[in-house]
Formats: structure tokens, C-alpha cells, sequence
């Protein structure tokens, strides 16, 4: 029994950091019909962007809590200023050419981010600092959980309330509801489309890179094609959960995390990976909205 | 008209250039070929290989101003990213474009196992320093290895567990991917159990993976006393991390997957009171490994690892080699220059070359004394080591059972 709720306690924090992926897919997708398959590199860019912050204030070797709260603001804030570049230079010159096109630049950009990471960050793995020293807290039963996984189930259950809050009570949030139903009526209620979609990657890669600083506080191994199976691991979490559909992304990175723990725990670890896309299958057959999606999905 | 003789003077230019590249170099040289993970995951393997080979060319420089037998040796170094498939094709360059003599590489088995056959094929002698898994040599005769193989090194650690640690309930992590980490495992089974002891727990991960507490939860629930985790150091530095932190105290042992000088720095302290097998140990008084151990120092102001030693090794096997081919058959070493690329006479010149490295015995390298057997393999005892305080420490030598 100790082992199971050892291995949900591991499965809900991988999932909360698949859902805080998830997130940035789901509101892009909700907003333009766009699945961005670079979103899994930009989470990348978020923990190689902790990575610099952290040594540029002196994190690795005096690691404070400030500090840490530092570097993880850094990077969402360098990551969200990449998202709005991306969106911009790559997104918006296309948004009236067909889906298509869109879809092919979103993989262009995916693969310009990963091998230009590659030449900027360079190809060798990178060890992500100690910026909070792990401790080991015991739940009891023989279960436990690490301090950093305390921490990431924290702040992401923490930003996927603040996003909760921007979307359904601020005028912003308002604006990117309206402009997800349709373009043409909220242009025509005064609402700067081109702003709410920018905004709307700024917020996505934000998550992305939060998750991005949590997993290589826990995992510190990071490198510039890490982002690859995360990002599509997540892009199946919102699908599961319904694609456009918020609390949906958080659902299906939680049900996805479990099952992969699970999976690793008592079937076979070679499954770890399958699981995903086997998951996605059965959705795409059983519920092709997903769980809490409502509208007809579009299969990619 | 002016602007038209200097495209033409430019292109006379660029075809001369592109023909003296197809061409037989002016230059008589002896290229060898060496192939590694310069970068990716494993990516101090590949540079410490490099830096091993590099000292002992630095040394024959210093003896013999880079020559053997009147010929400038060269040494073509192709970086194969750490994947079996990148390796097969730095061989084919290597061995087709390049048209080296000798290759030297890989360190993992995986990959040597990926340019082995192409040695084979084109008659080219390749020596491994340090790919430990036994199907390397069984490639054919023109494959050498100067290390222990993983049989050896499994029942080294499986006795070192049962008999010095007394443990008697051992998990096995492995790396369901990597030749090595799977033969590994397997003997380690074999010769754990004939000793007495159980394998409670078997899990595997695939190198590149993150998080391993799905596999470390279901282990710790079956209470071994150690777990065998026969893998490379990226890995096993995370993989002690978590065991920590999910509150498992047990030592992790472990093979030469784990010598690496970034080891420490991925696992930190969870890495203190574990065990692995080695080629060598950095605090043996041996003079040989010491004087080299200076001259590492001082070039790379760093510690070598026992991968750069092996490859050391394995550079100055080669070049005593063709001394001695240089110095029997002037004639037939000549059929190795660059020059003589693709003929008859270079096939018998490295056949010859082949000869003499299948007949390397006590040779006094810095990983301890070489003689190779029948089937192309080094024996030699292997050592323990224990991490203390984040550092490597010797801890006993076992030798052939």
C-alpha cells in the first residue's frame, strides 16, 4: 500500500508539471486553432534560462529562497518574452495562410530552438544547480516526498490559480475568452486581437518555463532537446483533457502522470513513453473531445 | 574583362584545391583514426578518450618528432554524438575517406559494436580501450580491447558485494538500451546468485530518462541491501539522487559506466558509500600511472579518468606496434603511408600490422600490464572503488577468480 501512494505521490508531481505544459498548449489552441509544437521547447529555454540566472546572481553557491524565487521569475519572464518574439515573427505573418501553414512553421520553429540550442547552449548535458538543497519529508506509512516536489506541486498549483483568476476575472482575460470564440465579433468590440494573441503565448510560455525550473530543480540534468518528449507528452495531456479546455489541460497532465508512474511501477518501465501515445489513441477513438472538452475536436 | 580572368583565376584556384583533396597528399603520413562521443550524453567518455590519445602523441613527439619509420603520424579524430548509428558513420569516414590505418575507439560497447564490423570488413585493426561487453572482439580478428571484460567485472562486483559487503539481497536498475548496462546485469546475475546470493528486484530505465522514482519506489519496496545499477555516470548520478530522496539508504555498486569526472557533480553526496569496479585507481603508488598522471595534470590541470588511461594505453599499443613493423618490414610498412591508400600492399601491410598487435605481451601500460589472449582481449585484475566524501578512494583489487 506504502508503495502505491508512493508512486501517486511521485505520479501527481511529474503530472502537475505535465499540466503546467499542458496549459500553454490548451490556451494557444483555444485561442488560434494552433497547436505549437515549439511549446515543448520553450520549456526548455526556461530551465537553460534558471540555468544562467542562477549563476549570474550566485544561487548555485548561496542558495536562499529570494534567490530561487529570483531565478524562477527570471526565467519566466525570458521566456515569455520568447514566446512573444515567436508569435510575432513566426505566427503572425501566417495566421491567414491555411492551418497548415501554421502547423509547419510551429515545427520549423520547434526544430529552429532545438538546434539552435544546441549551438548556443551546447550539445553536452548541463547540471542545473542546487538552487534549493533537497530535504526528504516522511508522510508517514513509509511514504515520502521531497522538498522540491513539495515546492513543485506548490507553484504550479499556485500559477494554475493565478491563471484561473487572469482569465475569468480580469478585462484581459475577458478579451482572450471573447477572442477564442471568435476573432472578427471581438475585433469589433474594440479588443486588439494581435494583443490578446500575443499575450496569450507570453502567458503559455511562462507556465512552460516555470516547469521548465521545476523539473531541473528535481531532476538537474538539462539539455537542449529535453524539451522534445515533455512537450509532446503534454500536447497528448491536453488533448486527453479536451484541447482548448483549461481545467481539462490540468486534468489530463495529472491522469498522464499517474498512468505513466504507474505504468513504470508495476507493467514495465520500457512502457514509460507508450503509454502516452497509447492513451491518446484510446481518446482519440472513445472521446475524440477529451474528457472535459465539449466542442468537436480537430484531429492533427 | 578584367572582373572575368579573376573568376577564372578563382576557379582554377578552387579546382585546384578540390583536386589536391581527391588526390594522394604530397605528404607521406600514417592517419589514424580515432572515433568518440566528443559531446551528448556521454560526452566525457569521448574527451577523455581524445585527451589520453592525445599525451601519448604528445610523448612520441617528444621521443621520435612524430614518427615511426620516417612517417608523420596523424591521428583523425570523428565525433560520433554518442549514437550507435553517428559511430558507423564516422567509421565508414574514418575507414573510406580518411583511409586510416588503425582506428581506435569506442568506449561504449553499444558503439563499438556499431564500428567493429566495418574494421572488419575493410581490414582495419581497431582496439576499444574500454568497451567492456564480450561481443566487441567476437566481431572478428582485426578487433582488440584493453580492458577487463564485463563478465569479469560483473562477477568482480558481485563478489565484492557478497563477500566484502556481505550483502545477500540485491535490485537490479539497468539500461534496457545499452549492450553494456544488459550484459552487465546478466552476469551480474549469474555469478550473484551462484554465490549464494538473490536478485529481489529487476527494473530498467533507457539513458536520457529524467525521473527513475517509479522504478526506485517498486524496488525499495522489495528491501534489498544494495542495488546494482550498471549503467553511466549521467544516469547514475540522478538515480542515487532520487534513491535519497525517496529513503533509500542502501549502497549503489556499480561498474566502469560510472568513472566520469562529472559523476560526483551529478550525484552530489548521495553518491557517498557506493561501490563501482574500475581499470584503475588514481591513489595506487604505481610509478608508471603516476608519471602520467603528472603529465595529465599538468597539460589538462585536471584529474584523467581511467577511460583517458585505457585510451593512453591503447594509443601507445598501437605506435609499439608499427615500431616494431617499421623496424622488421620497412618494406611492408611503407604500404601503410597515405600514399598507398587502397592497394594491395597497404591489405598486407595492415594484416601485418593486425599480427603484431594480437601478439602485445606484458606490456607495462598505466592501467596495469597487457597481454592479450587468443581471443584479442586484455586480462587484468579490476579494482574498487568507494566514494567517501566525494571522492574516489581505492578500496580492494580482485583479480581472475
Amino acid at each position: 500500500m506504502s508503495e502505491f501512494l508512493q508512486q501517486l505521490v511521485n505520479g501527481v508531481t511529474w503530472g502537475s508539471v505535465y499540466a503546467l505544459i499542458a496549459l500553454g498548449y490548451t490556451m494557444v489552441y483555444g485561442i488560434l486553432r494552433l497547436i505549437n509544437f515549439a511549446h515543448g521547447d520553450v520549456y526548455m529555454l526556461g530551465a537553460f534560462f534558471g540555468l544562467y540566472a542562477a549563476q549570474w546572481i550566485g544561487a548555485a553557491d548561496h542558495p536562499t529562497p529570494v534567490r530561487a524565487f529570483v531565478v524562477l521569475v527570471a526565467a519566466m519572464l525570458g521566456c515569455g518574452a520568447v514566446g512573444a518574439i515567436i508569435e510575432r515573427a513566426a505566427y503572425k505573418p501566417v495566421r491567414r495562410s491555411s492551418r497548415l501553414a501554421a502547423l509547419i512553421t510551429a515545427i520549423g520553429v520547434s526544430l529552429l530552438l532545438e538546434n539552435g540550442g544546441i549551438l548556443v547552449f551546447g550539445p553536452n548535458p548541463r547540471f542545473f544547480p542546487q538552487i534549493v538543497p533537497s530535504s526528504q519529508i516522511s508522510l508517514g506509512h513509509g511514504v515520502s516526498i521531497s522538498n522540491q516536489q513539495v515546492i513543485i506541486l506548490v507553484v504550479s498549483t499556485g500559477l494554475m490559480f493565478a491563471l484561473r483568476f487572469i482569465v475569468l476575472n480580469t478585462r484581459v482575460g475577458k478579451a482572450m475568452r471573447a477572442v477564442s470564440h471568435n476573432h472578427m465579433a471581438a475585433a469589433l468590440m474594440g479588443i486588439s486581437v494581435d494583443r490578446i494573441i500575443t499575450f496569450t503565448f507570453v502567458l503559455g510560455s511562462m507556465l512552460a518555463a516555470a516547469a521548465g525550473v521545476l523539473v531541473a530543480l528535481q531532476n538537474p540534468k538539462i539539455d537542449p532537446l529535453m524539451g522534445i518528449m515533455p512537450g509532446l507528452k503534454a500536447f497528448v495531456a491536453a488533448v486527453l483533457g479536451g484541447i482548448g479546455n483549461i481545467p481539462g489541460a490540468v486534468l489530463g497532465g495529472l491522469v498522464m502522470g499517474i498512468a505513466e508512474v504507474l505504468v513504470v511501477g508495476y507493467l514495465s518501465p520500457s512502457y514509460r513513453d507508450a503509454i502516452a501515445f497509447v492513451l491518446l489513441i484510446v481518446i482519440l477513438l472513445v472521446r475524440p473531445t477529451g474528457i472535459l472538452g465539449t466542442q468537436a475536436a480537430e484531429k492533427v | 574583362m578584367k572582373s572575368s580572368i579573376r573568376l577564372n583565376l578563382t576557379l582554377a584556384a578552387a579546382l585546384a584545391l578540390v583536386l589536391s583533396g581527391c588526390g594522394s597528399t604530397p605528404n607521406e603520413e600514417l592517419v589514424i583514426g580515432e572515433y568518440g562521443s566528443l559531446t551528448g550524453n556521454d560526452a566525457t567518455f569521448g574527451t577523455s578518450t581524445k585527451t589520453g590519445v592525445e599525451i601519448a602523441l604528445d610523448e612520441l613527439m617528444a621521443q621520435h618528432q612524430d614518427m615511426i619509420g620516417g612517417l608523420k603520424v596523424k591521428v583523425v579524430v570523428e565525433d560520433d554524438q554518442g549514437k550507435p548509428e553517428e559511430a558507423a558513420t564516422a567509421v565508414q569516414k574514418l575507414v573510406n575517406q580518411d583511409r586510416v590505418i588503425a582506428v581506435i575507439g569506442e568506449v561504449a560497447s553499444s558503439r563499438s559494436l556499431a564500428g567493429a564490423p566495418i574494421c572488419q570488413a575493410a581490414g582495419v585493426p581497431m582496439i576499444t580501450p574500454s568497451s567492456t561487453n564480450p561481443r566487441v572482439t567476437q566481431q572478428g580478428d582485426y578487433i582488440f580491447r584493453m580492458c577487463f571484460l564485463d563478465d569479469f567485472q560483473a562477477s568482480v562486483v558481485a563478489r565484492f558485494t557478497a563477500l566484502h559487503l556481505k550483502l545477500k539481497k540485491v535490485a537490479i536498475l539497468k539500461d534496457v538500451k545499452n549492450d553494456y548496462s544488459v550484459g552487465l546485469a546478466k552476469y551480474f546475475t549469474d555469478s550473484f546468485t551462484a554465490l549464494g546470493g538473490s536478485i529481489v528486484a529487476e527494473s530498467d530505465y533507457s539513458a536520457g530518462d529524467q525521473d527513475f522514482r517509479g522504478q526506485l519506489t517498486a524496488i525499495k519496496a522489495k528491501h534489498p541491501e544494495a542495488i546494482f545499477v550498471p549503467g553511466y555516470y549521467t544516469e547514475v548520478g540522478l538515480i542515487a539522487r532520487q534513491s535519497r530522496e525517496l529513503g533509500i539508504k542502501v549502497p549503489l555498486v556499480g561498474g566502469d559506466g560510472w568513472e566520469s569526472a562529472q559523476l560526483i557533480g551529478i550525484g552530489g553526496s548521495a553518491l557517498n558509500g557506493c561501490y563501482y569496479s574500475n581499470h584503475w585507481a588514481l591513489d595506487l603508488p604505481d610509478p608508471a600511472l603516476q608519471s602520467f598522471l603528472a603529465t595529465y595534470k599538468a597539460k589538462f590541470h585536471s584529474d584523467p579518468d581511467a577511460i583517458g588511461g585505457l585510451a593512453y594505453d591503447a594509443a601507445n599499443v598501437l605506435f609499439t606496434a608499427l615500431q616494431k613493423l617499421a623496424e622488421q618490414d620497412p618494406d611492408t610498412f611503407k604500404g601503410l603511408s597515405s600514399t598507398k591508400a587502397g592497394s594491395d600492399l597497404r591489405k598486407r601491410a595492415t594484416k601485418k600490422l593486425r599480427d603484431l598487435i594480437a601478439t602485445t605481451t606484458n606490456f607495462k601500460g598505466v592501467t596495469g600490464t597487457i597481454t592479450l589472449d587468443e581471443n584479442r582481449n586484455a586480462s587484468k585484475p579490476a579494482v574498487v572503488l568507494e566514494i567517501k566524501d566525494g571522492k574516489k578512494v581505492y578500496n580492494t583489487t580482485i583479480g581472475p577468480a
